[in-house]
């Protein structure tokens, strides 16, 4: 028995990277619910939305770094984030004009317009690889640990280390500052309060006087900055590649599902437990195991639930079980 | 058949013919062979959108599962394999499926109080034991030869039976996504299809005892004869130096024609049975459901039911279609499968087309895919005038001629953009 080793293993290799995660998947799933709140439908260009905005940081990012730019031990990437969200709001808000206005007057059926987000992904996609490429871009720069795991061993005498990456860090802080604005944006501002309200009841709230046009801009702004910063911290975590990004529409749509669509403080719930199950499931449980039994008990295997590889299934059948159990999802979002 | 109907199809003809004249008459055969593949894919998906409004963008997952039954139809059997562990493998599938099925029965018997744990509890456990009885056969078949077999291998059939195997195949797994996630809102059907697509090619990835995952199956049969034995048979020789070809030209037509015919004989009873499906009281039906489900239900009819009914069957082509595909390619190679080329690229060729009217697939079918393949040669003609004008050596165009094959993605989705803005039926509207 050795519970605090335990503790610390499991914190190094389930707890951190789901938080991170966690957060990353938070911040995508928010944007699509907030589209699916206001615009009312599921935008199958989230992922490339993601892709677009943080392609644009990349590019800013290595403009920063020729120039000799450095924020010393953070990534310069984060400098390059507004960069990125002017990208990629000037892109969606193109997007909303050219097409979904359209639809919009029609009053076109919500199923016709995730048919329309299907074209626009096949667009966004081709536009993001014909700037960078379809490859792996690398752009996190600066101080790569918080606490590594030979200084952690070091300073506590313990058997296990726990590392802590920089951009593992900044995300969980700049997620945190990114969904305590937008709340306060939605529950404390004349616009915020307007959008909530458009969300709520839309024949109720243009009588009320509310300029519909200007719900729809300022959400599209939202989109794109949630979007971007929810890439540029998945990038500077793993990699940006364009195709990921496009996969990651599964656990995003998966997170704000389980949340409950239209529900922001769902999407946030969603993203959490869909990171934590995604880790918790196909991480290898043996060493944590190792010091919590006895010796006689050791387990042989690796004790891991699911091969990696299966980490989309994982948020698929959470999907499922609580589209069965509960369709409006934890948080009672709502159905158009 | 209308005049416009005539005529589209017409266009259509002489795009392939006009690629046989200009490029060469193995191009023009290639993209015909494909797009014949690619009308029954999307035959398939009109079936479940254009008649009953289901939107299923799984489409790659079931092409994938009939892929994968080529492999499991067509291959030899590598007895070595079935002896190190092919038993224990079977038992440990049929263990899973009892599992489930043990599940399912408790929920539905046992009283509402406890029976989520109780299914809980024999998920867990039953999971368990099949990763126990499960993980040792994996390894022992696949330790068998890995660099050549390391798999089941198939059932040595003829390859042709695996074309409907491939339809009922993906008509089962149809099944049991149509039995969860049916009756589900339409935008959750597609995430929920998504997800289970992503999931067929990571089991086809990472299941080696299957299919060899990524180290893929190559030279599966064929239905037709290879080039080879056709260029060595001296009487086929004769015969192309009489139409003034040469043997290696002649041969690769001859296959090439061979297929087609195969595929063409395949799509004409599809097309034939489907429109006569579309024009019974049941395809009646079903438009009913698609354009008023509440009417239908309060009408007496099963609508849950239906739509099941008509989900397994479109699955069912999209797997023929896949099998018809992997047995062109001689090969089943997982990572190929991309969604946004084997689900999304069909959905243009349906909204393209025109929803709900079976030519109108077929039609989109043909011709999106000769977009997709002659955008690129387009492309590349365009950035070559674009570029004419730079430096050797400037970085822009390089760049510029490297990125041509994206404009593919561009052009699709700007074509999907502008038909459902000025022509929402498509080029061929339902009646």
């Amino acid at each position: 028995m050795d519970i605090v080793n335990a503790l610390v293993a499991l914190a190094n290799f389930v707890l951190i990277p789901a938080v991170a995660y966690g957060s990353q998947l938070a911040l995508g799933a928010l944007g699509v619910t907030l589209i699916y709140g206001i615009l009312r439908f599921s935008n199958f260009a989230h992922g490339d939305s993601m892709a677009w905005g943080t392609m644009c940081a990349v590019l800013a990012t290595w403009g920063l770094q020729g120039m000799g730019v450095s924020l010393g031990p953070l990534p310069t990437a984060l400098l390059a984030i507004p960069a990125g969200i002017l990208g990629a709001a000037a892109l969606l808000l193109a997007t909303d004009r050219v097409v979904y206005r359209f639809y919009r007057a029609q009053k076109a059926k919500p199923v016709i317009l995730v048919i329309v987000s299907m074209g626009v992904m096949f667009v966004y996609n081709g536009l993001t690889r014909f700037v960078i490429g379809p490859d792996d871009q690398r752009f996190a720069d600066g101080e790569r640990f918080i606490i590594s795991a030979l200084d952690f061993r070091a300073m506590t005498g313990l058997d296990e280390g726990l590392a802590i990456k920089t951009t593992q860090g900044i995300t969980v802080v700049v997620a945190v500052l990114v969904v305590a604005f937008l709340f306060w944006f939605l529950t404390h501002t004349r616009t915020g309060k307007s959008m909530r309200a458009y969300s709520d009841n839309e024949d109720l709230a243009l009588l009320s006087g509310i300029n519909p046009e200007r719900v729809v801009l300022v959400t599209w702004l939202f989109v794109a900055a949630l979007a971007t910063i929810a890439g540029v911290l998945y990038g500077l975590d793993k990699s940006f590649k364009p195709f990921t990004y496009f996969q990651l529409l599964l656990p995003i749509f998966a997170s704000a599902i389980v949340g409950g669509m239209g529900s922001p403080l769902g999407a946030i719930a969603g993203g959490y437990i869909i990171a934590f199950s995604e880790v918790g499931i196909t991480y290898a449980w043996k060493k944590v195991l190792g010091h919590l039994l006895p010796e006689s008990l050791e387990p042989s295997g690796l004790v891991q639930l699911l091969s990696t590889d299966y980490k989309f299934a994982v948020s698929f059948v959470i999907l499922v079980i609580v589209l069965l159990f509960r369709p409006t999802g934890l948080f009672r979002g709502k159905s158009v | 058949m209308t005049m416009r109907t005539v005529l589209l199809f017409a266009l259509v003809a002489l795009l392939i013919l006009g690629t046989g004249v200009l490029q060469s008459w193995n191009t023009a055969l290639v993209i015909l062979n494909m797009g014949l593949v690619s009308a029954v894919m999307s035959l398939g998906v009109n079936l479940q959108w254009g008649l009953a409004g289901l939107f299923n963008v799984g489409v790659m997952g079931f092409v994938a599962t009939g892929g994968l039954a080529v492999v499991l139809v067509s291959m030899p059997p590598v007895p070595e394999a079935w002896s190190a562990g092919g038993a224990r493998l079977i038992g440990a599938l049929v263990l899973g499926m009892a599992v489930i099925a043990a599940g399912v029965a408790a929920w539905k018997r046992l009283p509402r109080g406890w029976r989520g744990w109780a299914l809980a509890a024999i998920l867990l456990a039953g999971f368990f034991v099949y990763r126990a009885v499960l993980d040792p056969a994996v390894g022992a078949v696949e330790d068998v030869n890995p660099a050549a077999t390391g798999y089941l291998g198939g059932l040595g059939l003829p390859v042709l039976l695996a074309w409907p195997v491939g339809g009922l195949l993906a008509a089962g797994v149809a099944w049991v996504i149509g039995k969860t996630a049916l009756g589900l809102r339409s935008d959750y059907l597609a995430i929920a299809t998504l997800g289970i697509a992503e999931i067929i090619i990571a089991v086809l990835k990472n299941e080696d005892w299957l299919a060899r995952g990524v180290k893929n199956v190559i030279g599966l049969p064929r239905p037709v004869p290879y080039e080879i034995d056709l260029q060595n048979d001296a009487a086929f020789v004769e015969r192309a130096a009489g139409l003034g070809l040469d043997p290696t030209t002649a041969s690769t037509l001859t296959v090439k024609l061979g297929y087609g015919l195969l595929f063409a004989a395949v799509l004409i009873v599809l097309l034939v049975l489907a429109q006569l499906a579309l024009n019974s009281p049941w395809g009646r039906m079903m438009r009913a459901i698609r354009d008023n489900e509440e009417a239908a239900e309060a009408m007496g009819k099963d609508v849950t039911g239906r739509h099941l009914q008509v989900f397994i069957l479109g699955s069912a082509l999209c797997g023929l279609a896949g099998a018809m595909m992997t047995t062109l390619d001689g090969q089943l190679v997982p990572t190929t499968y991309q969604p946004l080329r084997y689900t999304f690229l069909i959905w243009v060729m349906v909204i393209v087309g025109g929803s709900g009217n079976n030519l109108g697939a077929v039609l989109g079918g043909f011709l999106i895919w000769f977009l997709w393949v002659q955008v690129e040669p387009i492309g590349q003609a365009i950035m070559g005038f674009v570029t004419a004008g730079m430096a050797e050596d400037s970085a822009l165009r390089d760049h510029l001629l490297g990125s041509v094959q994206h404009m593919r993605l561009l052009t699709m989705g700007l074509v999907l953009l502008v038909v459902l803005r000025f022509a929402p039926r498509g080029l061929l509207p339902e009646r």
